[in-house]
């Protein structure tokens, strides 16, 4: 069951993207993204598909995983296509049946949303989720946010509490699973019935779910202050997060990209993306 | 009646995956009824698992569970069915309380059964006599009782069901010397009152010389020995080598051998022990 939350799945590795400064990783997602979104026409589309593939030649991580990935956008890919199919209309008519009526613009211009989309969940989990711990990212976000800090937003709290929350779902996970056997043991239904039966049937489970969880927060909250933790204020740290040279070589990585997408944009003449 | 046998039974976790592990190895065994059975082992030996193939929670990889000579598994949609006749109390039990009286949340099992409601409230009744809880507590939520009171309740949601075979797993974890004799004791009763099969996860070989009948060794998913009490414990050497002891009284009696008082190696219980050295005594004046 473990193997089954894609939230946040970290790959082990040791790969360029591995060491590169959660901090950095952070603006490099932002960035990015705004990059894809400049593309408009289709050879800067071409060079942002290329970036994508040296991304994940250079992460280490297996093709078949990030296709695992795509998997839930599925529909949400296919959906968005069809509209651009359908609904875009343009000077070449290609297929001209009943309520059909299917132009190339249309075609071609669904195909750059779906490399737009897919670049984008692909840039961004292997920048991000497959190659950066959840607790250096919320450690990344919790110094990136500290100048809020000085207006007395609580940003250790809110950090302390993500890494805390992403800590314990694989522990809710198994008691779950726990309380679910020994409900199951004195005959507890939860796959049969109607929905309003099955909606009560998660009673039995929430329940304990819930003490559980609260008794183990105020185990947790006990267990700390036995620690002295008072909060962010004079905190170290154990791991000094530091910048290198591999983050500068990334960051001039995505400004010769960014480059280029305008330059493309501006220069090189094919289709121009409708939307 | 109800005997559950084990035959060939491989269960492998993560199947496929690097980290596969075979929890389970071709384990053969036959739990008899009229019977307290105790399964030692030490962490990761495979008892827990094993007792979850017991009530269907699991389903083996390759082999059959029977239960009086019939697969479990025949008609998947029936395994609800073979949850009531085999009654299984997981580790730390009180966890799975959750309605607002204990009278309640007892009668959870029986309810699922389709019993009617007279028949649940005896069998409610009934099963908190076992269990120990006083009639007062039953109107109490579950959520204001002591910690023993809880994990009897949580026994009493399991008794409730009268289950032909029950299971434990580690019941008298976590409780006080006193807890403890009086779980284990109630467990020993409804036994002899119901003629049930019991079997008993435990790490306290104290506990298992006491209570039980047959005791079953596992070690790396395999039954590595099965015996009486006294069979199994005489072999202190082979419980050692797989990370287990023997029972405290057990160890003196071999270090009496050890200088040269010879009182046997069966020895498993201090009442036992008891008996041997004053019919020595009487042997030795008279």
């Amino acid at each position: 069951m473990k193997a089954d939350i894609a939230f946040g799945q970290y790959y082990e590795g040791n790969s360029f993207l591995h060491k590169l400064d959660p901090r950095w990783k952070i603006l490099f997602v932002i960035f990015y993204i705004v990059v894809i979104f400049l593309a408009k026409n289709v050879f800067a589309f071409a060079l942002l598909i290329l970036s994508a593939v040296f991304l994940i030649l250079i992460s280490q991580i297996r093709l078949r995983t990030i296709l695992r990935g795509l998997r839930p956008l599925i529909f949400i890919i296919s959906f968005t296509a069809l509209i651009n199919i359908f609904w875009l209309k343009g000077e070449t008519l290609l297929i001209d049946w009943w309520i059909f009526h299917i132009y190339l613009e249309g075609l071609i211009n669904a195909l750059l949303i779906v490399v737009r989309v897919v670049i984008l969940v692909v840039g961004t989990s292997i920048l991000l989720t497959y190659t950066t711990t959840p607790i250096a990212l919320t450690d990344g976000l919790e110094r990136l946010l500290s100048p809020l800090a000085k207006i007395h937003l609580p940003v250790h709290e809110f950090s302390m509490m993500m890494t805390i929350a992403l800590r314990f779902i694989p522990t809710l996970v198994e008691e779950t699973e726990k309380i679910m056997n020994a409900q199951k043991a004195r005959g507890a239904d939860f796959s049969t019935g109607s929905l309003v039966h099955r909606a009560k049937a998660l009673i039995p489970i929430l329940i304990p779910l819930f003490i559980s969880a609260f008794r183990r927060a105020e185990e947790l909250a006990t267990a700390m202050e036995c620690r002295c933790y008072t909060g962010g204020e004079g905190r170290t740290r154990m791991n000094v997060l530091h910048s290198g040279w591999r983050d500068l070589a990334a960051l001039l990585a995505l400004c010769a990209l960014c480059a280029g997408v305008i330059l493309l944009n501006i220069f090189a003449s094919g289709y121009t993306l409708a939307l | 009646m109800a005997e559950i046998t084990l035959e060939n039974v491989t269960y492998i976790y993560g199947k496929g995956a690097p980290y596969e592990m075979r929890a389970l190895d071709d384990v053969s065994l036959t739990f008899r009824s009229g019977e307290v059975t105790g399964l030692i082992g030490h962490t990761g030996s495979g008892k827990s698992t094993l007792v979850q193939m017991l009530n269907g929670l699991l389903r083996p990889d390759s082999g059959k569970v029977l239960l009086d000579g019939k697969d479990i598994w025949e008609d998947p949609k029936k395994i609800q069915q073979i949850r009531f006749q085999v009654g299984l109390v997981m580790q730390y039990p009180e966890y799975q309380l959750f309605d607002e009286t204990v009278e309640a949340d007892i009668s959870f099992g029986p309810k699922n059964m389709g019993l009617a409601p007279e028949k649940i409230k005896e069998a409610v009744a009934r099963a908190a006599q076992f269990a120990g809880l006083a009639p007062e507590l039953l109107k109490k939520s579950p959520f204001d009782l002591s910690g023993g009171q809880k994990r009897r309740a949580a026994l009493a949601g399991i008794m409730a069901m009268e289950p032909a075979v029950l299971v434990l797993d580690e019941p008298a974890a976590g409780l006080d010397p006193g807890g403890r004799r009086e779980i284990l004791g109630r467990i020993r009763e409804y036994q002899r009152e119901s003629g049930a099969n019991v079997i008993i996860v435990s790490h306290s070989m104290e506990d298992m010389a006491l209570y039980c009948d047959r005791v079953l060794v596992m070690e790396n998913g395999r039954l590595v020995m099965s015996g009486t009490p006294a069979q199994v414990f005489s072999q202190a050497d082979a419980l050692i080598a797989v990370g287990l002891d023997v029972p405290q009284i057990t160890r003196v009696a071999r270090a009496l051998q050890d200088v040269g008082v010879d009182i046997g190696l069966d020895i498993y219980t201090v009442k036992f022990a008891a008996q041997r050295l004053l019919s020595g005594r009487e042997a030795h004046e008279g």
